[in-house]
């Protein structure tokens, strides 16, 4: 039904369209000047940047080890990340909208903190937690559970800034669910869990890839709360972004942008991946 | 199914949503919870179902207590008033749902489950729209949909909760003829609610008239229709003139004249004169000449005479509300009454209640 609309409004589509709203010249030109000098001119100016090198030279600097090490950190800590604020922040979004208990407004202000908190602060915080004499830290020592410091501390950083997206995308579409369709399923017999897995699941999916989406996009790019926790060892928990500051202190302003670009292409692919994993899942909703 | 409701009581914290309801359903009935929003009907829908549970009392199926059972074991179908379709899968995963979800040692095989899902939706002539999504249907086919959903389990039951209400009116007959061929067939009991009065006298065995959690009677439409049991099923049931009136003995003095008519269980009403008020059904007032034994003046007032029946509005002296009253077409055409006319009534039929009565 969706393609149908969107068909007929191709064939209709003219630059002077009567409308109760007028100024569609006026929001589209302000859209594209907004996004051509906010978006697309730095992005030009970074590829711009690497263009200086010849072709070997970028892909000797792009494919250099300590930065394919770092990319494998980048990605996979954000990868990492993303699922673990999936499975959480469903839940956490699912007791927001489900349950009435005291401080409810308390713990759903509480949610999005990590956007709000200076990420430096965030990762200070977190790397005296998670520090062999932390709080934290002192009690997985023991059970030779090493936190800060490694790859391990990347991917606790990188899920604390990225809890918000899942939980915020997620929660309006549980609000929205219609209890009559949970109740239809119990009165055809289906048990909690079937409910959920059949009923529930596939209605909050499309949120949920958002959600991740924006989660994983946000943790490939963090820095501030990072580099307080990860020890920042090359080879071993260095992430991309530092690589490229480290790359800018010694005035290899080329091989930063080389290596910025390169993060700029596979982040772009991925992101495109996960939108098409969307856009599947919302077909099967019929065209919603 | 035998369903008997005894003694149930449904609060929802301060409200008393159901005040020790009594009612017994028997087997292969068509049953109607008719009564305004607000007064109980849907609550007690859903705690036969096993949606909701009762405060206090139960329920019985055929003589067991199905109280405590819950609602996926109870063998029910519920259609939902706003269908509650799950909108990410098809109409024939829909139907397929409540096979689907049995445990694996009693479920059927695919090739059985598809059998019996497409034989349901030949039943609600759906088959050629089984790869459609919910969204693609119109009200109408969602209905069907909900319906072929439930009866996919073979519920012993058929609950609808305001099956009709969210359809237009040609739809919404054709629906109904429909759901009456269904019951029959199927050998089903079923239990729909609504506040549509024409609806539930037109397709109803039985109705079960509903105000403030209490139930105010209990019949075939005939019965409700023609001997309403309070002032509040005369309310409710049909278009009616309710008119204050005085009872004195037992007779009753309507507009200054004393008219024919009955009074509430003629003994208990107060000896003595005392206040009360009349119903009298638009067509039992009748246009009479003047002189004519309880006939009143009256003025015509308005005409609507478009349709089977002419309604007209008087006016009767010294009373400010207008009353309505229907004549055949032909009856109309006969007399040809214009508006400002003088003409004379009298009440055919009517009955009287003490003004005690009254809520």
């Amino acid at each position: 039904m969706g393609r149908r609309i969107l068909s007929s409004s191709i064939r209709t589509f003219s630059w002077r369209t009567p409308s109760v709203l007028p100024g569609f010249g006026i929001t589209m030109g302000f859209t594209l000047v907004y996004l051509g000098l906010l978006v697309l001119l730095p992005l030009a100016a970074l590829i711009l940047k690497a263009a200086g090198f010849t072709w070997a030279e970028f892909w000797d600097v792009v494919t250099a080890p300590r930065a394919l090490a770092a990319y494998r950190l980048s990605f996979g800590a954000a990868f990492i990340a993303a699922a673990i604020n999936i499975v959480f922040g469903v839940l956490v979004a699912w007791v927001l909208t489900r349950y009435q208990f005291p401080f409810k407004r308390f713990l759903d202000g509480l949610v999005d903190l990590p956007f709000a908190l200076p990420t430096a602060v965030a990762g200070i915080a977190l790397a005296a937690l998670f520090a062999p004499n932390g709080w934290i830290g002192s009690i997985l020592l023991p059970m030779g559970i090493k936190v800060a410091y490694t790859p391990l501390g990347v991917v606790v950083a990188l899920t604390f800034i990225g809890l918000p997206f899942v939980v915020r995308t997620v929660q309006p579409v549980l609000q929205d669910l219609d209890k009559e369709v949970e109740e239809a399923a119990a009165s055809l017999g289906a048990s909690r869990a079937a409910t959920f897995r059949r009923v529930i699941l596939p209605v909050i999916l499309p949120a949920a890839v958002t959600g991740f989406a924006l989660a994983f996009a946000r943790a490939v790019g963090e820095y501030g709360s990072v580099i307080f926790i990860a020890g920042n060892l090359p080879m071993k928990s260095e992430i991309v972004p530092l690589l490229i500051v480290i790359k800018l202190e010694q005035f290899d302003y080329r091989g930063a942008a080389a290596i910025g670009t390169a993060m700029l292409f596979v982040a772009f692919v991925l992101l495109l991946i996960i939108n098409l994993l969307q856009r599947w899942s919302r077909n099967r909703m019929g065209g919603m | 199914m035998v369903i008997e409701v005894r003694n149930v009581d449904k609060n929802f914290d301060t409200f008393k949503a159901l005040n020790n309801l009594n009612l017994k359903i028997e087997r292969g009935e068509l049953v109607a919870l008719l009564g305004p929003s607000g007064s109980g009907k849907t609550t007690l829908l859903r705690i036969i179902s096993g949606l909701e549970f009762a405060s206090a009392g139960s329920i019985f199926f055929d003589g067991q207590d199905a109280g405590t059972r819950h609602v996926g074991e109870r063998r029910v179908g519920f259609v939902f008033q706003h269908y509650a379709l799950f909108r990410h899968m098809t109409v024939f995963e829909n139907v397929a749902f409540g096979l689907r979800v049995v445990p694996r040692a009693r479920r059927l095989s695919n090739t059985d489950i598809k059998k019996r899902v497409l034989s349901l939706l030949s039943l609600v002539q759906l088959d050629r729209l089984s790869e459609r999504y919910p969204t693609q249907l119109s009200g109408g086919q969602r209905q069907r949909v909900a319906l072929a959903r439930a009866l996919a389990i073979e519920p012993l039951v058929l609950l609808l909760d305001e099956p009709f209400g969210a359809l237009d009116a040609k739809v919404r007959k054709e629906l109904r003829r429909w759901l009456r061929r269904l019951h029959d067939e199927m050998g089903l009991t079923s239990i729909f609610v609504t506040h549509d009065q024409e609806e539930a006298l037109e397709l109803a065995d039985r109705v079960v008239v509903m105000n403030k959690g209490k139930i105010e009677q209990i019949g075939t439409p005939e019965e409700v229709y023609d001997q309403p049991a309070t002032p509040f099923v005369y309310e409710f049931l049909g278009n009616v003139n309710r008119i204050d009136c005085t009872i004195n003995d037992g007779k009753v003095h309507l507009w200054g004249v004393q008219v024919i008519a009955e009074t509430q269980d003629g003994g208990k009403c107060p000896s003595g004169t005392v206040p009360g008020f009349a119903y009298i059904r638009p067509h039992d007032i009748d246009f009479v000449e003047k002189g004519t034994e309880h006939a009143v003046p009256a003025i015509v007032r308005h005409v609507a005479a478009a349709g089977p029946t002419a309604r007209i509005e008087i006016q009767i002296e010294g009373i400010p509300n207008f009353i309505e009253a229907d004549l055949s077409r032909k009856r109309y055409l006969e007399l040809g009454y214009k508006i400002g006319q003088n003409v004379f009534v009298s009440a055919r039929a009517a009955r009287v209640f003490p003004a005690s009565a009254a809520e």
